[in-house]
């Protein structure tokens, strides 16, 4: 399943693989931009138990609303509305109320392999393929009292299963003052190249 | 009950029997007494009354039919021939009733509602009716009830079926009635073979096993609408026209544009998420005169199909010159989509193709709602406004997408990016300032001293940076008039937050991203 170009570093598949989840942490932008590239490809995707999701935020990510269902308060039939988008969907985007048992998440993810569906996890779930976690963030635009909100930094810690195993910190920005999600690294280098100039100094 | 459990509109329905027979022969041709047979690919599609008699069944070969009896006379089918000829009865029939609608040559029906007013009560205007199709030289049955379906098997025993009793009098009749052929086999080996006992199990077990086609079908089982009925969506124009710069007389050269007609007019239904009931074909003439003629559609017509019914149309109206050199010839031609229903599946299958991934999503789409409620599945669209809520119109699956709102300007919608998170009821919280004082804003939209700390749910955030505020007036025309200022703050720890100020109380709107 395709993932906007920046997020591919983040994934071991450098996608999102049916039949298994990705959790998600500290960061719901983060979960919503794995979604964009599949629904702009024309794939269905639901999100189950995600209740007040900023819709005007994902359609600015890239999300196609349109091949989004939305199932914002499942309550306690929270497994039988992800195993029915299971059979379904190409993307499921889980937020599980409270944690689900291992049993409850084997039963979904066997679902999910099933059928080709992959699983992205803002919440709680026991043994994803990969672990995305945010460990910090830094917003831009914004002073005292001036300016506004323009882009956000993050840092993401990659862990999992296999391949995903060995740790690492990406930096992101999601999304940069374009609005778009591209990995951090290259803009730090032209900021450098910029700072390495000399500074111009007044003719007399 | 609620909106969508109102019974189907009274209809009247007028049936010409044998019609593919009475067309063969032509205007002046007499049924009466011959056996004639008409054809198509190499089975009977209708016989004359005395050939039924002698044993000719619809479906039987050719060859089966002629063993039967002596001078059978076979003719093959015609369709444009059934449709021009029809033209009569339907002229017929709609001079006494407005909104007539041809469901197919052979068969048209009226709202009762309008034209039984009209004409003193039900039973005269049968009457009139009657002789209206037969002073115009044609056989006809009558029936009338509640609802398109139970109309039509009224008219096979000219019967009028008392108001509110269409459930009970399709009940008796096997569910191949009211369900398309698939799912009727599905149905009829589940043990459902009558109408009634199909309309006995609940609504939301229905929809749970048998999707949206299977909700239709048992709607029509209950006397019911198919489909409930949505107005137009205001401003989105749907009428699918072609206008010629040299007036045509004949229809042939018009039936070349039907089809890219009539895919236009699928396209525009497409991008609304909109099926529709029926259509119009609709011709204008140099001389201004206009001719109209209304078709059943049912959401299954294909683009093909429809531009065959309009070549139908403008071939009948031109064998009845009503656009030769007098009136000037046509300048327009039109498609009128009328009867709107919410149809998602032909969006989409219109769009991509992709009908199988679309029907799964349907099916989970009525499992998720048949456990939660219909309003549990929602799909999004983007609308006016100025709040971060205010910006989405969330739809249940299966409804159709209310008209998008204006497109701004909005003084007063911040710029992207939008927070990730916007709780659907805007929590307290307080600003302070480094005194301790809830920080204040003027009239003007300026903060009387910087804020310093945010309480959130009793946690205290050291305020990192802010902007804003910027004002936003909503509904200022009502006397609650709200005057809201809004304001973007980053706290310690990197987090952002929308805050909106309104009578001096802070609320949190949505947060940035967590």
């Amino acid at each position: 399943m395709p993932v906007l170009p920046a997020l591919q570093e983040l994934l071991p598949d450098r996608g999102l693989r049916p039949g298994t989840a990705v959790r998600v942490g500290g960061s719901t932008a983060l979960s919503l931009a794995l979604l964009a590239a599949a629904t702009t490809e024309g794939t269905w995707c639901a999100a189950i138990g995600c209740e007040g999701l900023g819709l005007v935020a994902a359609a600015e990510i890239g999300v196609a609303l349109d091949r989004l269902h939305l199932v914002e308060r499942p309550g306690e039939h929270f497994e039988d509305a992800a195993a029915a988008y299971a059979d379904a969907a190409g993307v499921l985007l889980l937020r599980p109320g409270r944690p689900l048992s291992d049993r409850s998440a084997a039963r979904l993810t066997a679902l999910a392999r099933r059928h080709g569906c992959a699983l992205v996890v803002d919440g709680s779930w026991p043994s994803p393929q990969v672990r995305l976690q945010v460990t910090a963030r830094q917003w831009t635009g914004v002073g005292m009292g001036r300016g506004r909100l323009r882009g956000q930094r993050v840092m993401v810690e990659v862990g999992g299963r296999g391949a995903a195993a060995r740790g690492r910190q990406v930096g992101l920005w999601l999304p940069d003052a374009d609005g778009r999600v591209r990995l951090d690294a290259p803009a730090e280098r032209l900021h450098g190249a910029r700072a390495a100039r000399p500074q111009l100094a007044v003719a007399r | 009950m609620t909106g969508s459990e109102v019974a189907a509109p009274r209809s009247v329905v007028v049936f010409s029997p044998d019609w593919p027979v009475t067309a063969a022969l032509g205007a002046g041709g007499d049924a009466e007494g011959r056996l004639v047979a008409v054809v198509e690919g190499g089975r009977v599609l209708a016989a004359s009354q005395a050939a039924r008699a002698a044993g000719v069944r619809r479906g039987m070969k050719i060859r089966s039919a002629q063993t039967l009896m002596d001078g059978l006379e076979i003719h093959d089918r015609v369709p444009d021939d059934e449709a021009r000829l029809f033209e009569q009865v339907a002229e017929a029939v709609g001079a006494l009733a407005a909104h007539l609608e041809v469901l197919r040559p052979g068969i048209c029906a009226i709202p009762a509602r309008g034209a039984t007013r009209f004409h003193g009560g039900e039973e005269a205007l049968v009457e009139r009716l009657y002789d209206a199709v037969e002073s115009a030289g044609f056989e006809c049955r009558i029936g009338v009830a509640d609802g398109l379906v139970a109309a039509q098997l009224a008219a096979r025993t000219q019967l009028v079926v008392p108001p509110g009793g269409s459930a009970a009098f399709l009940a008796r009749f096997p569910v191949g009635e009211v369900a398309p052929p698939r799912l009727a086999d599905l149905l009829v080996r589940l043990g459902l073979e009558t109408v009634g006992r199909f309309a006995a199990v609940p609504p939301a077990a229905v929809s749970d096993r048998f999707g949206a086609v299977g909700v239709a079908a048992h709607r029509l089982a209950r006397g019911l609408e198919a489909r409930p009925v949505v107005a137009r969506p205001a401003g989105a124009d749907l009428v699918a026209q072609v206008r010629f710069e040299t007036p045509h007389t004949v229809a042939e050269p018009m039936v070349f544009a039907a089809l890219g007609l009539a895919e236009r007019m699928h396209a525009g239904l497409a991008a609304a998420g909109l099926g529709c009931e029926r259509f119009a074909v609709e011709v204008e003439c140099a001389d201004r005169s206009e001719a109209s003629r209304m078709w059943r559609h049912e959401g299954v017509l294909s683009a093909a199909a429809v531009a065959e019914r309009v070549r139908w149309q403008l071939q009948a109206w031109q064998h009845q010159q009503h656009f030769d050199e007098r009136a000037g010839g046509v300048v327009a031609l039109r498609l009128v989509p009328d009867g709107l229903f919410a149809d998602p599946g032909r969006q989409l299958s219109l769009l991509d193709g992709d009908r199988e991934s679309l029907e799964r999503m349907e099916r989970a789409a009525a499992r998720v709602q048949a456990i939660l409620g219909h309003t549990a599945v929602v799909t999004a669209q983007l609308a006016g406004g100025r709040g971060p809520g205010e910006q989405v119109v969330r739809t249940p699956w299966g409804d159709a997408h209310q008209e998008q709102r204006a497109e701004g300007p909005w003084p007063g919608r911040l710029p992207a990016p939008s927070p990730v998170r916007v709780p659907a009821t805007a929590e307290q919280v307080r600003l302070r300032d480094a005194e301790g004082r809830e920080v204040q804003v003027t009239a003007r939209a300026e903060l009387v001293s910087a804020p310093v700390f945010l309480v959130v749910e009793g946690r205290e955030l050291a305020v990192s940076g802010w902007a804003g505020p910027w004002p936003a007036t909503e509904r200022w025309w009502a006397d609650d008039g709200s005057r809201v200022a809004r304001m973007q703050v980053t706290v310690e720890g990197g987090g952002a937050l929308l805050l909106a100020v309104e009578g001096g109380r802070w609320r949190l709107e949505g947060a940035y991203d967590s």
